[in-house]
């Protein structure tokens, strides 16, 4: 039988803001992935504890508080400490350009901003997704 | 790697248990040796089924009864299942919104679950990972199925205890008489017991009760939200555990688990079987069309597939 991408969608921080997050969660449904919503204000901790529980493929993070360079941080260095640099870190929310690159270099794998189509996410996620049974 | 696995499922360690749950869910080539591995280590936790109406507070409900159970300094682990979706195969799993302060804590592990095409309320693998849980040495597992409608009662084969969760102003007295879901209760909780029409449904519950076989089924008030009530279910749960192990009830039960585990094993290497077989899959839209134009019935062209495969 097939194996299915699972994927998490966080919001971390302190920002009340899930539209985006909830819309992403549904197209990644749609296209017919499993989708872990957590909800709203998750610590990094929390975050990566449900990564491992879960054990998803890939990370959605979203934010619009501005603490994305500090709590992408977190979450990343977190992840390498469970020995889990396999799960794929995306983001998305309000987040100034020249930062990208600057959380590229972080090991953040791509930043998805307003006005993105969702279905650039969900290839983007399917290209990246290491397809073998593991 | 396998030894690995299984030794740190063993210790409980959360990565191990996460990665094993993937394996059995998508049906990997390791996963029946990991599950024949540790089968002999199970049968030790306590599995309690939680089923009712979407919106009826199962997850809440859950997280609570979980926090008393820490309390008690019991190890806890939740399956918590959602539907499947039908037409695309994904999924949204939103149980955890409800639990988010479990999180942190070393001895609860959360797993989220889709249906992926099993019907009767429960996900494909749910069998796997109770034994998983088990094995990993939690005391009490907590199984919520997806918000049922009245004939989803499959919790009743994986559950030592069924709680049938409840919520007013869902419909007249003659809903509770229907069958199903209705009858598989070992515990009744009315939850939103703050909500108007409590105490008409109690009234019904109690009626439903009085009637039928097991007239002592407890009846319990909670307001989830609040945690109001919660420790009269959680004493009502430890009730029945005592029941199920004093009348010899409990391995009744856990037969009809593994009985249903055995089939559902089964059942699934006959599909794999069919759907591997390359014949078959080539042919299976050329026989839906002949059905379609009554060449031939669907009787006859699944006797034509499973004689081929069974031969």
């Amino acid at each position: 039988m097939s194996r299915k991408i699972r994927v998490l969608i966080a919001k971390p921080g302190l920002d009340g803001h899930d539209r985006g997050a909830k819309v992403v969660a549904r197209a990644l449904r749609d296209a017919g992935m499993e989708v872990i919503y957590t909800g709203l204000h998750q610590t990094p901790e929390m975050i990566v504890e449900t990564a491992v529980q879960e054990d998803v493929d890939v990370i959605g993070l979203s934010l619009l508080s501005g603490a994305h360079m500090t709590l992408f941080t977190d979450v990343i260095s977190l992840l390498k400490e469970k020995g889990m640099e396999d799960v794929i870190v995306v983001g998305g929310g309000i987040i100034p350009d020249e930062d990208i690159p600057k959380l590229k270099k972080i090991g953040v794998a791509e930043i998805f901003g307003p006005g993105t189509l969702v279905e650039d996410i969900v290839s983007f996620i399917e290209k990246h997704v290491k397809r073998e049974d593991r | 790697m396998k030894e690995e696995i299984v030794s740190k499922v063993l210790e409980g360690d959360s990565r191990a248990i996460a990665r094993m749950i993937t394996l059995v869910e998508n049906h990997s080539k390791e996963a029946s040796s990991l599950m024949k591995e540790i089968h002999r280590y199970t049968g030790s936790a306590h599995i309690i089924g939680v089923t009712g109406v979407m919106g009826s507070g199962k997850s809440t409900l859950i997280a609570e009864l979980t926090r008393l159970y820490r309390k008690n300094g019991k190890k806890v682990g939740i399956i918590a299942i959602d539907p499947t979706s039908p037409f695309s195969g994904g999924a949204l799993l939103g149980d955890r919104v409800r639990m988010t302060e479990l999180i942190l804590d070393k001895e609860v592990f959360i797993r989220s679950m889709g249906t992926r095409g099993m019907l009767g309320g429960l996900a494909g693998a749910v069998y796997d990972v109770v034994e998983i849980l088990d094995a990993s040495g939690k005391d009490v597992i907590l199984v919520e199925t997806v918000g049922v409608g009245q004939a989803e009662v499959d919790i009743i084969k994986i559950a030592d205890t069924t709680v049938v969760v409840i919520v007013p102003g869902l419909g007249d007295s003659v809903q509770t008489m229907k069958a199903g879901v209705m009858e598989i209760a070992d515990i009744y909780v009315v939850n939103k017991a703050d909500h108007p029409g409590i105490d008409q449904t109690v009234m019904e519950i109690e009626n439903l009760v009085e009637l039928s076989s097991n007239p002592n089924t407890p009846i319990i008030k909670t307001i989830a939200k609040t945690g109001e009530g919660v420790s009269d279910l959680l004493e009502a749960i430890s009730q029945h555990q005592k029941y199920l192990e004093t009348e010899g009830e409990l391995e009744e039960k856990r037969k009809i688990r593994y009985e249903a585990e055995l089939i559902e094993i089964i059942r699934n290497h006959l599909l794999d079987m069919i759907y591997d077989e390359s014949i078959v899959k080539q042919r299976i839209d050329t026989i839906v069309d002949r059905i379609l134009s009554k060449e031939t019935d669907p009787y006859t062209a699944a006797e034509e597939i499973l004689g081929r495969i069974l031969k």
